[in-house]
């Protein structure tokens, strides 16, 4: 029987799902969303203020591919959900009807209640909105105060670094995202935020913003007690789940809305995906909430399957390409499973990967071998289990490696010494670079007193066979 | 507030030696474009001097009459026009003194002034009675228009990139010479340029109609097909190309450089000027005096050449381009422009080694074919060594590489394609329906080289030209006119700033579409794709110049096998996440382009 999908939120949690919901069934779908028409990648924001691409350019299907695929989308913001007449409200005032709902309304971003925080030019980054509102308040701007040193903070500084904006970028901690990145590479991109002309300013608050006679952000004043003159403050201090009009719905939500592993929440058929979702019993070494891109994706293809799970009736082409093998639709729910933990981004012109767990605080059974360019912008940290030498994390900064080598060392815990000896099918550096393996196993050397070599260069055809096999 | 303020003054630096650069370069671009005015045309028996003793008294006896002999013309279309006169007056002349008998001992093919021959004597008869501060200082103005336009153009660029090394593509969509225009503006340019083709086409054909009419049918059939019965959407209009405004400084450039090359091909007798002050470099190299080919040649080069620098300053920290950069600079260098000046020097055959049929379509005309054959061993080597390149080089090179060997390493198209046009690469026009024509009008293309190619080679060996209903000189002449002349230059690089800068490669290169069917069907090469790390940010895709969606298959964890990338590489340099890896591998060549790598869940695992 076709039922009726609907979907709030058409971010890459709400459209993964979408399509493979189309992939998989003829149901009726329709995505509900109230930022933009379309569906758009929102890690591209900045190239779109750098002038780097159009916002054209940030979304990933053509126009056409919606109704090509029968996927309804339908502009508005959901203000209501009721469940039990399995209903929506818009705020245009209109309802709409469901058989099954996935919630994937993405986050917000965060404000602490700081004196002066709705003042006009202070904002955060996440929605089309901040985009076009950063973009007024950027014309003759003098200089602009970030406040948060994460992801977000440091993209933002970039942007307005590209306009030749002067940027103070306060940080509360003693390292540029030191919760995440160990002390070394904490560091190196501490120097390159300065490098690029950014006053950095490591263990300082923010305590109020002061406005203007028109009510427009004037200056801010710090905990140190030191007040700095700006036209605009960014506000990048996190982002929380989207779930403020779930409230009194009976659907339960924490900081996020509850699900079990199955994404479901605790009124079947309504399930939910991406940044919003909140796992009841996330997996070991797994945080409840994690609000990245890639697990948005994953969790909308999970999703999918089990919004239209257990329904024979629902299948559309009957089968499922998976992974090379073919898998029957409606054999029963799949559990969400993220897999190895990976991550990636960018600081001004330094790359950034993450394979496995890193902690920023090596616990006492770990080890790691780390390697540093002596020019202080490339580095390689291996950690592993101290006493069986099983690889737990890959951290690379100026360096590519191959996400299948890695995730395969780390799914079988594969050992520090055979992984540093083969460290060569991991590469994933273009043409010509130079590689660094073999730095790294004379890094471990000297730590170790062992004399390894390295086996296995960089090159498609090692790393296939070491995959295949 | 120190890093600030040592920025602010750097800042403020760079944007002097920047604004000088400029200044500089729009200084020379004036001069070079008022160069063709600058000087005075008058015809004396010097200023003549043709080696044909016949031709040159019955012209001077026709201008004296007509008495343009040692009159002062303000500009080349006024002289050459009765020059042109005058040329058919004495091969009047000519023909009837032949017809009431020939001289004593005269040759009456020697005697009799050609057809073909008026436009040749017209053109460097005009040349050559240039006189002024032009024609007097060449070097001077070699230093005025080439020497300052280089220096200004690095002062100007690079400072652009004395920031940290990494990829800078800021505010390319912000600036007005790079971010394109709109596509209602684009399909108006575009179809005044067909039309405009269609129409010279008339002319050049003799007034034939039925060449431009062939032309427009077969044009109209590609639109039909892609619009009507491909057309992928249900009402929704493809990706739009526009920018938010559009930037008309760009426009301007792409009308400059249409201008330029509609002088170059069918009105040289206008730009003397630029032809003279290459002169003396010509006869540095070859002993000849410059021709308009040779003032093309070596604009090519410089422009190559420098904006190959800028190209290196922008990579800077990437091996790959800078190796790949280097390469297109050297080949054009040498192999287009050294090479064969040096070989005319040395009274042998003017080839270039790695240009390859059928972007050369020129290699299987008999006149070729006759020079090489006339030319001794090392005509005879020429000849073998281009048809090996076709039969064996072009396969087996591109299996082992990919056609990236090629178009992105060695071709001069490409060359100038990957260094003036890199500014331009994001103007692509990425949509699906782009591909649609894309691979229609590319294989037409081949078809057509082919065809011509082969009624070509018929005559040569049967020395009949009429095949079929078809006449092979005439086929010959409508291809160099249409795919030589009017598709690869005018569309192909004046269309840089208003439809990225491989419009030719894309769309028109038959060798291109030859590599392509290699690459796609038997290669080790394409480009990998970093598991599940795709952000989708559409970086990739945005600045392929051919146009292809890459991030469709990045975010699928699909690798890319296409038979039109040409291996750039500018997809992996601009993604933020280094997703993109280009490799050969003989490992998979069959498998290379299924999507089983695609990220799926496979019993509640994620699967990569
Ligand atoms: C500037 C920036 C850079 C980032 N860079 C990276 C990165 O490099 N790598 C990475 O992994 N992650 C990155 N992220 C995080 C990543 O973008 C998010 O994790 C991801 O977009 C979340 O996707 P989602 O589908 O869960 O939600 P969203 O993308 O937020 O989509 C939810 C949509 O639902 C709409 N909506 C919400 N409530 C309602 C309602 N009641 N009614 C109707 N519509 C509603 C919202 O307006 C929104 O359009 C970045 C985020 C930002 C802001
Ligand atoms: S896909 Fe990448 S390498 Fe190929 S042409 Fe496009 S940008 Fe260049
Ligand atoms: S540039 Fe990289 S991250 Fe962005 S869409 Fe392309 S492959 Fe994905």
């Amino acid at each position: 029987m076709q039922q009726h999908i609907v979907i709030i939120g058409n971010g890459i949690a709400g459209i993964t799902a979408a399509r493979q919901i189309r992939k998989l069934s003829e149901h009726r779908i329709t995505v509900v969303s109230s930022e933009t028409d379309h569906f758009f990648s929102r890690t591209a924001l900045m190239y779109v203020y750098m002038g780097h691409l159009r916002f054209e350019d940030t979304k990933p299907y053509e126009d056409w591919f919606w109704k090509k695929n029968r996927i309804e989308l339908l502009r508005g913001f959901v203000k209501k959900v009721e469940p039990e007449q399995r209903r929506l409200l818009l705020e245009d005032g209109s309802t709409l009807c469901f058989d099954k709902l996935l919630i994937a309304t993405g986050s917000r971003s965060n404000k602490f209640g700081w004196p002066g925080q709705d003042l006009a030019g202070v904002q955060g980054l996440y929605h089309y909105q901040d985009l076009e509102s950063m973009e007024r308040h950027s014309a003759g701007l003098r200089r602009a105060v970030i406040v948060g040193g994460g992801l977000i903070g440091i993209e933002m500084a970039e942007m307005l670094h590209s306009r030749h904006i002067p940027v103070t970028f306060l940080v509360r901690e003693k390292n540029f995202w030191d919760g995440v990145l160990p002390l070394e590479e904490a560091q190196m991109i501490n120097r390159h935020i300065r490098e690029n002309g950014i006053d950095l300013r490591l263990e300082t608050e923010l305590k109020e913003i002061l406005p203007d006679a028109q009510g427009k952000v004037r200056a801010v004043v710090t905990n140190k007690g030191e007040t700095i003159e700006c036209g605009f403050v960014g506000l990048t201090v996190g982002v929380s789940p989207n779930v403020a009009f779930l409230q009194d719905s009976g659907i339960e939500t924490d900081r996020g809305v509850l699900v079990n592993e199955h994404l479901e929440t605790n009124i079947p058929g309504i399930f939910a995906a991406g940044d919003c979702a909140q796992l009841r019993a996330p997996r070991p070494g797994r945080r409840p909430i994690e609000a990245v891109w890639y697990t948005g994706r994953m969790m909308g293809e999970t999703a999918a399957y089990n919004l239209t799970g257990g329904d024979q009736s629902a299948v559309g082409s009957g089968q499922w390409a998976v992974g090379g093998e073919r898998l029957a639709v409606g054999a029963g729910l799949v559990p969400y499973d993220p897999g190895i933990w990976f991550n990636s981004a960018k600081f001004f012109d330094m790359e950034y990967q993450v394979y496995g767990t890193i902690l920023p605080n090596m616990p006492e059974h770990q080890s790691a071998v780390y390697w540093e360019h002596p020019e202080g912008r490339r580095s390689v940290r291996i950690a592993y289990q101290r006493q069986t030498g099983n690889v737990v994390g890959f951290n690379l900064m100026g360096v590519r490696y191959r996400h299948e080598v890695c995730e395969k060392w780390l799914r079988a815990g594969t050992h520090i010494e055979e992984v540093l000896q083969n460290l060569g099918i991991a590469n994933f550096d273009p043409e010509f670079y130079r590689q660094y393996e073999t730095e790294v196993i004379a890094q471990y050397n000297r730590q170790s007193g062992r004399n390894l070599r390295l086996k296995k260069r960089r090159g498609l055809a090692g790393a296939l066979a070491f995959l295949r096999g | 507030m120190k890093e600030n303020l040592l920025i602010k003054t750097m800042g403020f630096n760079m944007k002097i030696i920047q604004q000088t650069g400029l200044v500089l370069f729009i200084g020379a671009l004036l001069i070079f474009l008022s160069v063709n005015g600058l000087d005075r045309y008058r015809l004396t028996p010097e200023s003549l001097g043709l080696s044909n003793v016949h031709h040159q008294q019955a012209i001077l006896d026709a201008a004296r009459q007509s008495g343009m002999l040692g009159k002062t013309y303000a500009s080349s279309f006024s002289f050459h026009s009765h020059l042109k006169k005058n040329i058919r007056a004495a091969q009047q002349t000519l023909k009837t003194t032949a017809q009431n008998g020939l001289p004593e001992g005269v040759n009456k093919g020697e005697y009799l002034l050609g057809d073909w021959i008026v436009k040749e004597y017209a053109l460097q008869i005009t040349r050559q009675s240039a006189a002024g501060p032009v024609a007097s200082h060449p070097l001077l103005f070699l230093m005025l228009t080439f020497g300052l336009g280089i220096l200004g153009g690095l002062l100007y660029i690079l400072p652009q990139f004395s920031g940290t090394a990494g990829i800078k593509n800021n505010h390319i969509y912000h600036r007005s010479m790079t971010r394109g225009l709109k596509a209602g503006l684009r399909g108006i340019f575009l179809a005044t340029t067909i039309t405009g083709i269609l129409i010279g086409g008339v002319a050049y054909m003799g007034g034939k109609w039925l060449w431009s009419l062939l032309a427009l049918f077969v044009g109209g059939f590609i639109l039909w097909r892609v619009f009507f019965t491909e057309n992928p959407s249900t009402g929704c209009p493809a990706r739009s190309a526009s920018p938010e405004h559009t930037g008309w400084l760009g426009v301007l450039t792409g009308v400059l450089l249409i201008g330029f090359y509609i002088l170059l091909y069918w009105a040289p007798q206008h730009i003397t000027g630029w032809v003279r002050i290459v002169d003396p470099l010509s006869r540095a190299l070859s002993g000849n005096p410059a021709s308009h080919w040779f003032l093309y040649g070596t604009l090519y080069t410089v422009v190559v050449l420098v904006m190959g620098v800028r190209m290196m300053a922008k990579y800077r920290h990437n091996k790959y381009q800078l190796v790949r950069t280097g390469s297109v600079m050297f080949f054009q260098t040498a192999f287009a422009f050294l090479i064969p000046e040096i070989l005319v020097r040395l009274n042998q055959p003017y080839y270039d080694f790695k240009n390859i049929w059928p972007l050369n379509y020129t290699f299987f005309f008999d006149y070729n074919l006759k020079t090489l054959t006339n030319s001794g061993g090392l005509g005879i080597f020429m000849l073998v060594w281009g048809i090996v390149l076709i039969v064996v080089g072009v396969p087996v090179i591109t299996y082992f590489f990919g056609k990236r060997w090629y178009c992105s390493w060695v071709c001069g198209c490409g060359g100038l394609a990957e260094t003036l046009g890199d500014p331009y690469r994001q103007l692509s026009d990425k949509s699906l329906r782009a591909w649609k024509y894309e691979r229609w009008i590319i294989h037409a293309v081949l078809a057509f080289a082919v065809v011509m190619t082969a009624l070509v080679l018929y005559t040569y060996f049967t020395g009949s030209r009429n095949v079929l209903f078809f006449n092979s000189d005439a086929v010959r002449n409508w291809y160099g006119f249409l795919i030589g002349s009017a598709f690869a230059g005018i569309v192909g690089t004046g269309f840089y700033p208003l439809m990225g800068n491989r419009v030719w490669c894309r769309f028109g290169c038959p060798l291109a579409a030859y590599l392509g069917l290699v690459q796609r069907f038997k290669s080790r090469f394409r480009i990998t794709v970093n598991g599940g790390q795709c952000i989708s940010c559409g970086n990739c895709s945005t600045y392929c110049e051919m146009g292809i969606d890459v991030r469709h298959y990045a975010q699928r964890g699909q690798d890319i096998v296409r038979s039109s990338c040409v291996g750039c590489g500018v997809c992996a340099a601009v993604c933020p996440r280094g997703v993109l890896r280009l490799e050969n591998s003989s490992a998979d060549v069959q498998e290379r382009a299924s999507d089983v790598r695609a990220i799926h869940i496979i019993n509640g695992k994620v699967e990569l």
